[in-house]
């Protein structure tokens, strides 16, 4: 529970951050919350050589609506992220990820863009960006350039982040009325990872038509999986049983999950199908206002 | 509601004073082991197996050596030459120190690396290279008990197969006619997985020795230093460590549930390489090391069978035990028994035959067990009796309630004699089963559960009304090395009035500087506020075996109320001599002796003390101290009666336990809020069992849960609401008629939880879960059902 011993570097500014990553290269990380890399460290999972601590860069943390698109800064806080009436407004379903991400004292320190860059699968915002279409804002010498999300996560730990980048922004677009959201994970005990996490965000006209949908899934996949088809049996037509039930099934079978203590792949497989018609319904009960 | 006999102000009995100790812990002066730091001291850290089963071809310390700050690199073959790579373990068997050839589980400690800073010492530790031959370990117990199993001690001269005891107890023959004859037999398989203690503090020590005096300090996480510094002697005695010379100090400990019980390598090590270096040498095991390399507790498997009538009149029970205890028997268990108390299986049940037996055997894993909050296999025991009852009930189609009041032994009927021998001392299971049921309004969630299973929903009602045995113990039964089972009492009352008492006994977090302190005040008067209790320094404390085992109060508490009676009578004589009357014209009343007729004249014990000290009967001794070392005649036997109402997603196979009924008898309550904590924290240990926790180990022997993100222990977010209640029926050979209750809910939880579950799940033929039951687990039988 000890790490490797490495160099603290606490950068005022972005500007010397990035110019600490240029410096460092591969042997650098990025530390915001800590909450994914200190205990990887502490395990000697990780054991990077220097530390570049951007805690202490001043324009990070913020929550913000500009021209339809709401702004979230990387160092936003997930206890911010939980409490922030502006997300409550448009998107429901962060006080449903929020308050299934590990416990107060985490939430208190765990950062939003901390849990997207570490890209990993069983983090809960990745499936929720997925849902909600968000685009990605990452920072280097060069200076900014937005990433969609379905372009960011590649790999185990990897994403589209290139080694001088930082993550400084989420972009989410303000959705139309009749748009519901929601989110739920299975997990063992809090804290722990999801057995499997559905996140949902779609758009219903009058006649309960479904005008636009995203889902994405929490470690279910070795990266975080859009779930496109079942995303197709449901758009533009209308939410019933029959349609819900063809998307909880693509759903099941596009993933591809691995067994392990939390159950067998069928088990996720299966869990996945029922989170998928349970979260489609919530969502669709919220965008009618129900 | 308690009666209180005392004030609020002296707080004796039955007061819910807010505990002593908490104004420390909650202003962060809590003194722990991690807390000491001496001058000079190093630290130390070890260097474990990655492999089950393998021989060590070479260990190379060179690139360790190098990094800055290690100062020596201690091997097997280094403790060899001082004869201390083996040590004994409680039940006569023998586990390595550090090994010199052989590592018996993954996790074992195979080479110490002392540095002068913690962090040196885990950088020297991953720079330590071993050289294995691995080969195939014995993981399953049962594999191990086949006469072709490889067999693992080879350490052993002689030794043919793995298997360590054999145990029975009860009337075989007669058990057998009887299953022979009965209209309804139930046999079930069970396994008891084997859990961890998860402490909140982890194991460790800071080893002290002064080689000019000749004198080893040994600041440790033990439940027993009285034990420890004679264990000490015992083992070291031949490198000149004589027990004058050892003090063993248990500073502040952050829980203990049995898991600090036993000697485990690292103190060894640490207090060898102190005696090398005359320095200081901690050693504080992380979260890790804890969970994969110290003793387990549980893993018994268990095949019950139960006899009885159609009418549902239960007439004999059998159990079959495996017993698998790693690689060793290091079981922390101070029984003359190997199975500890596991007799306590024929339960709260009035029948005359029983038949049990065991076997123990060697696999490649970590050492055991210990009593993880139960006075050694009452866990299993319970879990047993309480769930083939209730395979019973559904066999025979009564209802479980009703077929336990049937069976309970009757108020009238006690002492009972039990059909293993053990003399259950009182209770009243009928009084404590009904309250139960009331509370939770058991009728009405009957019809519910009717209402509910027409419309295809889970929901189900699980009862455990158990019988504990605790307070280990007289001396006919229970010894640590030969040396009998009693605990002790010192107390010590100032001229002004205030008193120092010292037990032999060490609360690990059980509030005992609150609950002794209003044993006392409860005898003699005196505010439990003025009243200082001190445990765990084996210099200045009485000795006593420590504690675990719910064992305190029935002994060192029953010690302090002994010695301040003792107190009393001394009391007596200096009043009489104060008042010029004599000792039986006085009257006690709480705090005072007055003259029968004339309660004006009267004598507080705050005068009465000072008179010992000022103005004492020629004669008499001056002071005012009395000890008393109390060996009980029997044991206490707390019991239950809890329900858990349980709701299951059909879907997801997802748990919720939406109600738990806890009804305690553990007579006389001391502090009912400390012991309502006790309950609470119990029972949370009781759902980690049957819903969360289990050490996992795949063929070849590694743990697949060896961290807490996949070993699940509970948080408050997973604790129900639990809703406690109390009967109280005295224990009568007891001073203050109190039995214990630190284990009763651990041990009495978990079978209600999973006979809940399997209610829940029986409409489709589901009639038994091995614990824990996951939503995974549920979710698999309803599919092999055919309901999902």
């Amino acid at each position: 529970m000890i790490p490797q011993s490495f160099q603290y570097e606490s950068p005022g500014t972005m500007a010397d951050a990035i110019a600490l990553l240029e410096k460092h290269g591969d042997e650098a990380k990025i530390l915001s919350g800590g909450h994914s890399l200190i205990p990887m460290m502490k395990l000697r999972f990780a054991t990077p050589e220097y530390l570049i601590d951007i805690n202490g860069i001043p324009g990070l943390s913020y929550i913000r609506e500009e021209k339809g698109t709401v702004k979230i800064g990387a160092l936003s806080r997930e206890a911010e992220i939980e409490h922030s009436d502006l997300l409550k407004k448009h998107f429901p379903i962060f006080a449903d990820v929020t308050k299934l991400i590990a416990d107060p004292q985490v939430r208190n320190r765990g950062t939003i863009g901390g849990n997207l860059a570490h890209g990993d699968a069983a983090n809960d915002h990745p499936a929720v960006m997925m849902a909600l279409q968000a685009t990605v804002i990452a920072t280097g010498s060069g200076g900014s350039r937005s990433i969609p999300i379905d372009e960011f996560f590649f790999g185990f730990y990897t994403t589209a982040l290139k080694q001088n980048e930082i993550l400084t922004e989420i972009q989410i677009p303000v959705p139309p009325a009749g748009t519901g959201s929601a989110y739920h994970k299975l997990e063992r005990k809090v804290g722990d990872y999801a057995t499997a996490g559905v996140a949902v965000q779609l758009t219903v006209d009058g006649k309960g038509v479904c005008k636009a949908i995203g889902i994405g899934l929490t470690n279910v996949n070795p990266i975080p999986l859009r779930a496109v088809r079942s995303e197709q049996a449901l758009l533009g037509k209308v939410i019933n049983s029959e349609n819900i039930a063809l998307a909880a099934q693509f759903a099941s079978e596009d993933c591809n999950p691995s067994a392990d203590l939390r159950g067998s792949e069928e088990y996720k497989r299966a869990m996945v199908a029922v989170l998928v018609k349970r979260m489609v319904l919530k969502a669709a009960e919220r965008a009618m206002g129900k | 509601m308690i009666q209180c006999k005392t004030s609020k102000e002296i707080s004796g009995m039955g007061h819910s004073m807010k505990r002593k100790e908490d104004v420390r812990f909650l202003h962060g002066k809590g003194h722990y082991i991690d807390d000491l730091k001496l001058p000079g001291m190093l630290y130390m850290d070890i260097a474990r197996s990655p492999y089950a089963y393998a021989k060590i071809k070479n260990i190379d310390i060179s690139e360790a050596m190098k990094v800055p700050g290690v100062v020596a690199v201690v091997t097997g073959k280094d403790l060899e030459k001082y004869n201390l790579h083996w040590m004994p373990t409680l039940m006569s068997d023998t586990q390595m120190v550090l090994p010199t050839d052989t590592v018996m589980y993954q996790a074992q400690e195979v080479a110490a690396v002392i540095a002068t800073s913690r962090y040196a010492a885990r950088d020297g530790r991953e720079a330590v290279k071993v050289e294995y031959e691995v080969m195939k370990p014995v993981i399953d117990p049962f594999k191990a008990m086949h006469a072709d199993a490889p067999v693992l001690r080879t350490d052993k001269p002689g030794k043919k197969d793995n298997h360590i005891w054999h145990w029975e107890v009860g009337d075989k023959a007669k058990t057998e006619k009887v299953f022979k004859d009965a209209e309804v037999v139930v046999k079930q398989d069970m396994y008891i997985p084997r859990i961890h203690v998860s402490s909140i503090e982890t194991c460790g020590c800071v080893a002290d020795y002064d080689k000019v005096n000749n004198h080893l300090t040994m600041y440790m996480t033990t439940q027993a230093p009285h034990a420890i510094r004679t264990v000490i002697a015992l083992v070291a005695g031949h490198v000149g460590l004589s027990e004058e010379k050892i003090r063993v100090v248990s500073p502040d400990i952050g829980g203990g549930f049995g898991g600090k019980v036993p000697v485990y390598p690292g103190y060894v090590i640490a207090i060898a390489v102190s005696f090398l270096t005359g320095k200081p040498v901690k050693w504080i095991e992380d979260r890790s090391e804890n969970l994969q390399a110290d003793s387990f507790a549980r893993d018994y498997h268990i095949t019950a069978e139960l006899a009885g009538t159609r009418a549902g009149k239960i007439q004999a029970t059998r159990f079959k035990v495996l017993a698998d205890h790693g690689y060793t028997d290091a079981s922390a268990n101070p029984s003359k028994f190997h199975t500890g108390l596991f007799s306590i299986a024929t339960g709260s049940y009035d029948y005359d035959t029983a038949y049990m037996e065991a076997d123990a055997v060697y696999t490649n894993k970590p050492p055991g067990g210990v009593a993880y909050r139960c006075s050694f296999r009452v866990t299993e025991a319970v879990h047993a009796i309480e769930r083939i009852t209730d395979r019973f009930a559904f066999e025979i189609g009564m209802d479980p309630a009703r077929l336990r009041m049937k069976n309970f032994i009757k108020k009238e009927d006690f002492p009972w004699k039990s059909p293993t021998g053990w003399i259950y001392d009182s209770g009243d299971y009928h009084a404590g089963l009904k309250k139960a049921m009331e509370a939770i309004g058991y009728d009405a969630l009957r019809k519910e559960q009717i209402e509910k299973r027409k419309k295809g929903e889970l929901m189900g009602i699980g009862i455990s009304t158990f019988t504990e045995i605790v307070g280990a113990g007289p001396s006919k039964d229970f010894d640590i090395l030969g040396i009998k089972m009693f605990d002790s009492a010192e107390i010590r009352v100032h001229p002004t009035g205030k008193a120092i008492a010292r037990f032999g006994t060490k609360s690990q977090g059980q509030g005992h500087e609150t609950t002794y302190a209003q044993i006392i005040a409860e005898e003699l008067g005196i505010p439990a506020a003025n009243i200082q209790i001190e445990e765990g320094d084996t210099d200045t404390a009485p000795y006593g075996l420590g504690t675990y085992a719910s064992r305190s109060t029935p002994t060192a508490g029953a010690a302090a109320a002994v010695a301040a009676r003792k107190l009393r009578d001394k009391a007596r004589k200096i009043a009489a001599y104060l008042l010029e009357v004599s000792e039986d014209d006085l009257v006690w009343e709480t705090g005072k002796f007055y003259v029968k007729g004339a309660p004006e004249k009267s004598k507080t014990i705050q005068e009465i003390v000072f008179a010992a000290y000022t103005n004492h009967p020629q004669g008499m001794q001056a002071g005012f101290e009395a000890t008393h070392y109390y060996d009980p005649p029997n044991l206490t036997f707390p019991s239950g009666a809890y329900i858990c109402v349980v709701d299951i997603d059909k879907e997801t196979g997802a748990i919720h336990v939406r109600r738990f009924v806890a009804i305690d008898d553990c007579g006389h309550i001391i502090n009912p809020m400390i012991v309502q904590g006790q309950v609470h924290g119990g029972l949370t240990q009781g759902i980690a069992p049957a819903m969360y926790e289990e050490l996992i180990y795949d063929e070849d022997g590694n743990i697949l849960n060896g961290t807490l993100m996949d070993y699940l222990v509970p948080t408050a977010v997973e604790s129900p609401k639990w809703e406690t209640g109390h009967v109280v029926t005295p224990s009568p050979h007891h001073p203050i008629g109190a039995k214990g209750v630190g284990e009763s809910p651990t041990v009495g939880s978990p079978p209600a939880i999973v006979n809940a579950i399997v209610d829940a799940l029986s409409p489709y033929g589901i009639k038994h879960m091995d614990i824990p039951v996951t939503p995974f687990k549920v979710w698999k039988a309803l599919k092999e059902k055919g309901v999902v």
